[in-house]
């Protein structure tokens, strides 16, 4: 069975984001780029379930600007077999990459599908539950564990009441949830072998995916900022301020 | 404007997040149709029909629909979208789950987590984690939108819709309910909750976190929990407050043993007070609370009890 995992590249999660004076946007240029951590728990995962025996080819993808191209390196450092970058200007909405991911499953015919549940740049949490509706495929988001059998995939979910448990028939769409697992660093002999494996470059009209934006970005502004308070120095102190000063309790 | 709000429920009860939403439509317009597609879900409709602004309750009841997966339940919303300008659900796991599946069935880009309402077709929704707040305008002719809850205050319960029966589920053959494991606990619920507690890695154990219950119990507050302690296994997953977990704003939010990462921030920096109760003088919390105390918390809690206790 083949396996996709579609990634993106977004502002590293350790770097503190700055919004633009001209509130177009948050700033870009000079700044850290990483794979989203969600889709390198998807890439992790698809790794242990071709070490396990289940899948013969992991398929790396994202949909974004030349520089993307980096994200599938390092997808294919840590163990994808190949990769695909559906180059556009900028980065399409959840919908378009929907849609370029069918296109995609439509050409390959994966069985297995797994995103990310989140990409921590738009915080949108749509892209995966987009791409079952277009395939008509069954879902399994937010998963925290995944077993994949012959003819069926049982995921447990991370859900607001506790954890759930689902059955799904292949093939599927799974989004996972940061305990599904530890993701690998890339060794420098694998940096070194995923400089040699194939990545293909396609664009959106190769695919006949119409990518035009269904929104518009009116501005981008700083949250209202909160101000430190005081310290206290005693329970006591603590308690008759909760009460007396901010009257919480 | 005619609106319909996907009430999310268990079928017997409603969950106070369609509160929160229907407030959201009510900011839009007066035409709010409320969604109750369930199994046996008689008592969440007429759950239903008490939300005040509600006109009119829609209830699907079947079988298919008994455990909201996604494959049965999202067709069905993207059927009756149709008839709306706009779409409501709120922005969790519930809604998480089925609303991109319905907006992409009837190809419109979805607006997640919106915490403002500008005009009919301009939203404003947190990115980056709420490091950003960007303001968006929607082209897609109806407007299909998860709610950020804690944004907008719960309506009030004192209404008196009408309960429309209605039918259109089908089984997707695609999907199977399985089980679940949901955490029971008498304290309020963390999204709801007046007042939380939350601790972080520095709890050290899931025990210690029975000193933090002690003091939850004091004060009729929901235990939360850092990443940190999640994945540490001191508590359950749904404990997470977040960018990833749950975002609260409580009236009053205490983190102990928490550093107060940007991702941990992103779920409870709306809270109106916060108290940071942490060893490290430097811990980025401290940026945010309200009121700091630095100090070990191992000492601090008990005395936290004490304090709390001779007050009342
Ligand atoms: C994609 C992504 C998503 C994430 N989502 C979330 C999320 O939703 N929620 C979340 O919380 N995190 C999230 N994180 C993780 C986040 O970045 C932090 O790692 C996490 O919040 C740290 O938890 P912590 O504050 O409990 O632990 P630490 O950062 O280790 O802090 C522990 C604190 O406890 C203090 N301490 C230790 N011992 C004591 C003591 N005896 N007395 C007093 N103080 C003490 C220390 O001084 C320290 O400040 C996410 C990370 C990523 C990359
Ligand atoms: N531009 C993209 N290219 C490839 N995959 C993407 C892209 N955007 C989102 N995804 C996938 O969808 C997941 C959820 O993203 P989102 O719906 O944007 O929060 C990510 O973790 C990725 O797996």
């Amino acid at each position: 069975m083949k396996v996709l995992v579609p990634v993106k590249r977004v502002i590293d999660a350790n770097i503190k984001v700055r919004v633009k004076s001209d509130q177009s946007g948050v700033e870009l240029n000079n700044v850290k780029m990483a794979m989203n951590p969600f889709c390198e728990i998807a890439v992790e995962q698809a790794i242990r379930l071709k070490e396990s025996g289940s899948v013969d080819e992991i398929i790396v993808v994202t949909v974004g600007a030349a520089q993307s191209q980096e994200t599938l390196r390092t997808a294919l450092a840590m163990g994808a077999d190949r990769a695909i970058l559906i180059e556009t200007e900028e980065t399409p909405e959840p919908l378009s990459v929907a849609k370029s991911l069918k296109a995609v499953v439509d050409r390959e015919g994966p069985g297995l599908v797994i995103l990310g549940k989140q990409a921590i740049d738009g915080d949108n949490n749509q892209t995966g539950q987009m791409l079952a509706a277009l395939l008509g495929w069954s879902i399994g988001t937010f998963i925290s564990d995944l077993v994949v059998e012959e003819s069926i995939v049982k995921v447990t979910r991370e859900v607001d009441g506790g954890l759930e448990k689902l059955e799904l028939l292949p093939p599927a769409v799974v989004t996972v949830d940061l305990r599904l697992n530890e993701p690998r660093y890339a060794s420098l002999p694998n940096i070194m072998k995923a400089k040699k494996k194939p990545l293909d470059t396609l664009s959106p009209s190769d695919l006949d995916v119409d990518v035009t934006p269904r929104t518009e970005v009116v501005s981008v502004v700083e949250p209202p900022a909160r101000e430190a308070g005081v310290r206290v120095g005693s329970a006591e102190e603590l308690v008759e301020k909760l009460k007396n000063e901010a009257k919480v309790i | 404007m005619s609106i319909l709000v996907i009430g999310e429920h268990d079928n017997d009860e409603l969950k106070p997040s369609t509160l929160n939403t229907v407030t959201a439509a009510q900011e839009l317009g007066d035409e709010i149709d409320l969604l109750i597609a369930g199994a046996d879900c008689s008592a969440a409709a007429e759950h239903a029909a008490r939300v005040t602004g509600v006109k009119r309750v829609l209830k699907v009841d079947d079988p298919s629909l008994a455990d909201s997966l996604a494959e049965n339940l999202s067709p069905l919303i993207a059927k009756l979208a149709g008839e709306y300008t706009h779409v409501l659900v709120p922005a969790s796991t519930y809604g998480k789950n089925i609303m991109p599946r319905a907006a992409a069935l009837i190809d419109v880009q979805q607006i997640s987590d919106i915490s403002g309402i500008e005009s009919e077709d301009t939203f404003v929704r947190p990115i980056y984690a709420g490091n950003a707040m960007a303001t968006v305008r929607s082209k897609d002719a109806i407007k299909m939108i998860s709610v950020r809850t804690t944004a907008f205050e719960s309506a009030t319960e004192e209404g008196e819709a009408t309960i429309e029966e209605i039918t259109g589920a089908q089984e997707s053959g695609l999907s199977k309910f399985a089980g679940e494991e949901l955490t029971r606990s008498e304290r309020p619920e963390l999204t709801t909750a007046d007042i939380i507690i939350s601790g972080g890695r520095g709890m050290q154990s899931g025990d210690n976190f029975e000193m933090l219950e002690r003091i939850a119990d004091r004060l009729n507050a929901a235990v939360g929990a850092s990443r940190a302690a999640v994945d540490a296994g001191y508590v359950p997953n749904d404990y997470q407050v977040g960018q990833t977990g749950k975002v609260v704003a409580p009236n009053l939010y205490i983190a102990v043993g928490i550093s107060g990462a940007i991702q941990h921030l992103a779920g409870m920096k709306d809270s109106k007070v916060i108290v940071a109760i942490n060893k490290d003088e430097e811990a980025p919390i401290f940026q945010v609370a309200d009121y700091g105390w630095v100090v070990d918390l191992f000492e601090a809690i008990p005395q936290l009890e004490a304090a709390l206790g001779e007050g009342g």
